[in-house]
């Protein structure tokens, strides 16, 4: 049976301007649903740049990327936001009563009166490495690109490939789930954070985990499902490991994806919107933040919180277009909840 | 121009197609590629936080070496070959003149 959702607005990406966009419907007394691609919530200021700090945003004359997210996500606690996260939306369709049915990669099905797509630069894809027979093992037969649930791997033989903070990161958190973990990095120095980096290098000489340097994972082979990796040494010098799951973990990078396939207008890469309420060609469908383009386009966050503000009106208008809001001030209502 | 210099773009093996570049404006490799519609993503806007603009440097003049912020965003590739680097960290200056390069993705 697919999880099926219900809700008023569908927010596709939980960037910054996805997170906003659910208080201003909060406002509205409006319903959302949020879906990400990734596991974590705040999008770039996640993903690429948590610690940097930000000055343009008002009344903060300099926060974290990674501290406003967190801010985001407090304030938008009162309206009870639902999450789907670690979840591409693949397929929109619209139904005859104007009304939307959304899909998941991973099966689930979300039905909503209104769309907003706050995308950004696209749904964030992991870099894969170039190892054969890698795509035939996808999808739950053994090769796993993020740790979503680190249970999964309790008492499992893996093997973690990559030099950076993640594969460090889950390298000495599953040392303690998993029942083997052999991390295999193509350098010899690891440049991530020093401590985390302390910490691998500790546990391999406890003999918890396997290091194993100046080697790349050059095959997987398996019936059905992965079974064994080889893993082959800078002097070509190969072995054969039993593993149940691999999991390379060598970053990740935006991709437009499905969006660019949803018959919405586009303009190199970007959603086309209609600056009065940010609405896409098909009605019912908005685009907001850095995912859509217009004469004068900012891409940034500011811009995209705007945006936000006057995209919820224009839903609020598409899902009851007989009933009149009024605008009132959040100090007037205080903070309503749903 | 008297200040232009010439990169090259190997597009395929053996063809390479020749970039005219100016060194008075304080570019980088990577606004030059973008300039000249390579597929280049660059979401951090040049600050060796993405990685989506990784090169391979194949031939032309020493270049001065990576800093560490670049260092440890290559270390974070699933490939990386010899001459790897980001563009985004290579400013294009009279000594960069004769650069060879292919976009490595
Ligand atoms: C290094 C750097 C520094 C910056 N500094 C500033 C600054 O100081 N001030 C400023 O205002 N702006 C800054 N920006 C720009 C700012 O980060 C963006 O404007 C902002 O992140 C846009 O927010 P967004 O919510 O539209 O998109 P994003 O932050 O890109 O989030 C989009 C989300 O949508 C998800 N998604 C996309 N497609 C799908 C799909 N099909 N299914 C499921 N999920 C999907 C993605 O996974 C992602 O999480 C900076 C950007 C970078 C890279
Ligand atoms: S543009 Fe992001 S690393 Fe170069």
């Amino acid at each position: 049976m697919p999880n099926v959702i219900s809700t008023d607005i569908c927010i596709v990406g939980a960037g910054p301007v996805g997170l906003f966009a659910v208080f201003e419907a909060g406002l509205l007394k409006l319903r959302c649903h949020v879906v990400d691609a990734l596991a974590q919530p705040g999008g770039q200021l996640t993903e690429i740049y948590p610690k940097k700090p930000i000055y343009d945003i008002p009344g903060f004359p300099e926060v974290l990327a990674g501290d406003l997210v967190d801010n985001l996500m407090k304030q938008i606690e009162p309206f009870h936001p639902t999450f789907t996260m670690g979840e591409r939306v693949e397929r929109f369709a619209k139904l005859d009563d104007g009304t939307f049915q959304l899909y998941t990669t991973d099966g689930t099905e979300i039905q909503c009166k209104a769309v907003a797509i706050a995308g950004g630069l696209g749904s964030f894809e992991p870099r894969k490495p170039a190892v054969e027979n890698l795509e035939r093992f996808e999808g739950g037969k053994g090769v796993h690109y993020m740790v979503r649930d680190p249970e999964r791997f309790r008492g499992k033989k893996i093997v973690i490939a990559g030099g950076g903070d993640s594969a460090l990161d889950w390298t000495n958190f599953l040392a303690n789930v998993a029942s083997e973990v052999t991390l295999v990095h193509r350098g010899t120095t690891f440049r991530g954070a020093a401590d985390s980096a302390e910490k691998v290098q500790k546990l391999h000489e406890a003999g918890k985990i396997k290091l194993v340097l100046s080697s790349n994972v050059t095959h997987l082979h398996g019936n059905g499902h992965l079974q064994e990796v080889t893993i082959t040494g800078n002097d070509g010098v190969a072995e054969t490991v039993p593993l149940d799951a691999f999991v390379p973990l060598f970053g990740l990078t935006p991709k437009l994806g499905p969006i660019g396939e949803w018959g919405l207008g586009l303009e190199n890469d970007a959603v086309k919107v209609n600056t009065l309420d940010y609405s896409t060609s098909t009605p019912g469908v908005f685009a907001i933040g850095d995912i859509n383009t217009y004469p004068g386009k900012l891409k940034l966050i500011l811009c995209g919180f705007h945006e936000a503000a006057l995209m919820c009106q224009g839903a609020f208008k598409y899902i009851y277009p007989d009933k009149k809001y009024t605008l009132k001030y959040t100090t007037v209502n205080g903070v309503p909840t749903l | 121009m008297e200040n232009d210099i010439r990169i090259y773009v190997e597009e395929a093996p053996g063809q390479r197609r020749e970039l005219e570049a100016p060194t008075d404006m304080g570019l980088s490799l990577m606004e030059l590629l973008k300039a000249n519609d390579y597929p280049i993503q660059a979401a951090c806007g040049g600050m060796a936080l993405c990685a989506t603009c990784h090169v391979e440097v194949l031939a032309g003049p020493a270049l001065p070496e990576p800093q560490d912020a670049e260092l440890d965003m290559l270390e974070t590739l699933p490939h990386v070959y010899e001459g790897s680097r980001l563009s985004c960290q290579i400013r294009l200056h009279p000594h960069t003149d004769g650069l060879v390069v292919r976009i490595a993705g």
